[in-house]
């Protein structure tokens, strides 16, 4: 499921003519109806409607050429998907490979020194852990919107709030684990040989961290790829022109008419699905990790 | 106990002076403020100047936005916060602990019921899942719980839209109550409930993943410690070895996550509220953030940020008075 996803997002567009920014004008007919007030001979108001033909170019059916059809900005709508996937993945990817890196150092400092260097790094993820999430990240995006980011650029400033909202709970879990660590046997026997702190961090104490890190990381993805596409549902993540699937999805909000919601599910269906994916697909397989990992579980 | 407690306010009290530092500085530096967005039609029209621009952003309190201005208009909104006064909301005209009053009624409604029909659903099916570990039934039950845990809020929201109101016609779109009619009594009530069947399905069925997943796992851990195995080797029927000695000890973790919801009850949805354009607290906060309202948005972050405080002391609080085996340190 994963590794459909990614040969999806990474290696789809290579495949395809078309470029997720592309505009497509695909004529086709559709009924209109027209209606016009006017008072007649006799004084009185009427309505007069009139069906006719019209020419629309936008939300194209799907075809053959454009498997999912054309959006409202005549997009084609699977190329957009391949391109939504690589930003969606990406950033997830990224933000968690940050997110850990923080949280280990920080654990790790807070863990291993202890005392007032736990209590101060402590102190700081409490802090970072009480901030709410959404409400904190919506008030980061209209500041990056407002200080002139380019739109190119955003997403890497996305990336960056993740992060730095996102790292507290890894560092939680990184100190949990190195304290109980610290008193084994095996740690007095490295103290003993003499070698020095960082390696005793890093080659003692972190690979026995992996196992629980590995399993946060993995759950982490799915959260965080619902996070992103939350922002960009609510039009401050990911920019038009490029394609993210909150964004697709946001076409059906009903707050904007209910045309596309109702009319062309084929626009904010397939990005949904692909939503519920990759989630599901990283939550699975950060669930079959713990399950390995932790033999308490099993009867 | 008291002794823990009174420390663990204080405490309480300095993560949240951190916290509202932060997001007193985030707030302010949200690019364009209420009154540039409010003002702007009439200065280019020429009808105010810069100067009264500048002069009413003073009156709100907003003027200096150097890092000193900011500095010093913090010290003095942490002054009024003190004094039990939170401002007043730029949009609304009114104090903002009254908006916040107002519109958290609606919000915690919602998550009230939600809540309550999350327990009903979600901690039985968890228990089953335990008990027949590794069968069909589990199996089926966790994949389920999972695509909850998975699926985005607004996503299934329009989903449920599409098909119970646009396709089905049976639930209204959006709004709380119904335009064309004015109700009072039972019959409005009965409007409200129709208006919020599918918002509280929404928050229900994305709600019900983490409460089962974690019944499931608390009852696995118990259902392997060795009480059990003795309950079971004086030959006690299975029946009265889950619901009677078991079970008592999976609520144990249970009783103190409801601490954690605190926030979720009092906060609102944002997301599903606004889908719903349902006038919730978080929808309204929501508006806010689009539009600078600064006291607003910094009530009702540091009314969020208080209530998580709360809710995990009161998590913790409950732990120990639910199961003695917990000591204080």
């Amino acid at each position: 499921m994963l590794v459909f996803l990614f040969v999806f997002s990474f290696i789809g567009p290579l495949f395809t003519d078309y470029n997720d920014e592309t505009m497509f004008y695909i004529p086709r007919t559709v009924p209109m109806v027209s209606e016009e007030n006017f008072i007649g001979a006799d004084g009185i108001e009427y309505r007069f409607f009139d069906i006719s033909k019209d020419i629309v170019t936008d939300k194209a059916p799907p075809s053959s050429k454009h498997w999912l059809g054309t959006d409202a900005n005549r997009m084609d709508v699977f190329t957009r998907l391949m391109y939504g996937g690589r930003i969606s993945l990406t950033i997830s990817l990224i933000v968690v490979f940050l997110e850990t890196f923080l949280g280990v150092v920080f654990g790790g400092l807070a863990g291993y020194f202890g005392r007032w260097v736990d209590t101060l790094i402590m102190r700081i993820v409490d802090i970072f852990i009480c901030l709410p999430g959404l409400p904190i990240l919506l008030i980061s995006s209209q500041i990056i919107r407002s200080i002139g980011v380019d739109p190119n650029h955003r997403i890497y400033w996305l990336m960056g709030i993740l992060t730095v909202f996102g790292w507290a709970g890894t560092a939680r879990l990184v100190r949990g684990q190195i304290l109980s660590l610290r008193e084994q046997e095996y740690m007095t026997a490295a103290e003993a040989t003499g070698i020095k702190t960082s390696a005793k961090i890093v080659k003692h104490l972190l690979p026995n961290v992996m196992p629980q890190l590995i399993v946060a990381m993995t759950l982490g993805l799915g959260g965080i790829i619902l996070y992103e596409s939350a922002l960009s549902f609510l039009g401050l993540g990911v920019q038009f022109p490029r394609a993210a699937w909150g964004t697709m999805i946001s076409a059906a909000d009903p707050s904007k008419g209910s045309d596309i919601l109702a009319n062309y599910p084929n626009l904010w269906i397939p990005p949904g699905i692909l939503i519920v994916t990759a989630v599901l697909g990283f939550n699975f397989v950060g669930d079959g990790l713990r399950d390995a990992f932790d033999p308490k579980m099993k009867r | 106990m008291l002794k823990y407690i009174v420390k663990r306010l204080l405490l309480g009290l300095l993560i949240l002076f951190g916290t509202s530092v932060i997001i007193y500085f985030l707030v302010r530096s949200m690019p364009a403020d209420y009154i540039d967005i409010n003002t702007a039609a009439q200065v280019s029209q020429g009808k105010l100047s810069a100067e009264d621009v500048a002069r009413m952003k003073e009156l709100y309190g907003i003027g200096d936005n150097s890092l000193w201005g900011i500095i010093g208009s913090y010290f003095t909104w942490l002054g009024n916060l003190f004094k039990g006064d939170l401002g007043i909301s730029f949009i609304y005209g009114r104090s903002v602990a009254e908006v916040i009053r107002q519109y958290m009624w609606v919000s915690f409604g919602i998550a009230f019921v939600a809540l309550i029909f999350q327990i009903i659903i979600a901690i039985p099916l968890g228990i089953y899942a335990a008990t027949k570990q590794y069968s069909v039934s589990d199996y089926s039950v966790t994949v389920l719980a999972m695509m909850g845990i998975s699926l985005p809020s607004f996503f299934f929201a329009a989903l449920l839209l599409r098909v119970f109101s646009v396709g089905l016609g049976w639930f209204p779109l959006v709004g709380l109550r119904s335009a064309e009619t004015m109700q009072s009594g039972f019959p409005a009530f009965l409007d409200l409930a129709h208006h919020l069947v599918l918002p509280i399905i929404t928050l229900v069925v994305l709600s019900i993943g983490g409460l089962m997943r974690y019944t499931r796992t608390n009852m696995l851990e118990v259902l392997n410690s060795d009480y059990i195995r003795t309950a079971r080797a004086k030959g006690l029927s299975e029946k009265t070895v889950i619901y009677k000695h078991a079970f008592r000890n999976t609520l144990i973790p249970i009783v103190t996550m409801l601490g954690g919801v605190l926030p979720t009850l009092f906060g609102g949805a944002m997301i599903v509220e606004s889908v719903f354009a349902i006038n919730g607290i978080g929808f309204i906060a929501y508006k806010a953030v689009l539009q600078a309202d600064v006291p607003f948005v910094m009530g009702y972050n540091m009314f969020l940020a208080v209530l998580t405080v709360l809710g995990i002391l009161i998590s913790d609080i409950l732990y120990m008075v639910v199961d003695p085996r917990v000591k204080l340190k």
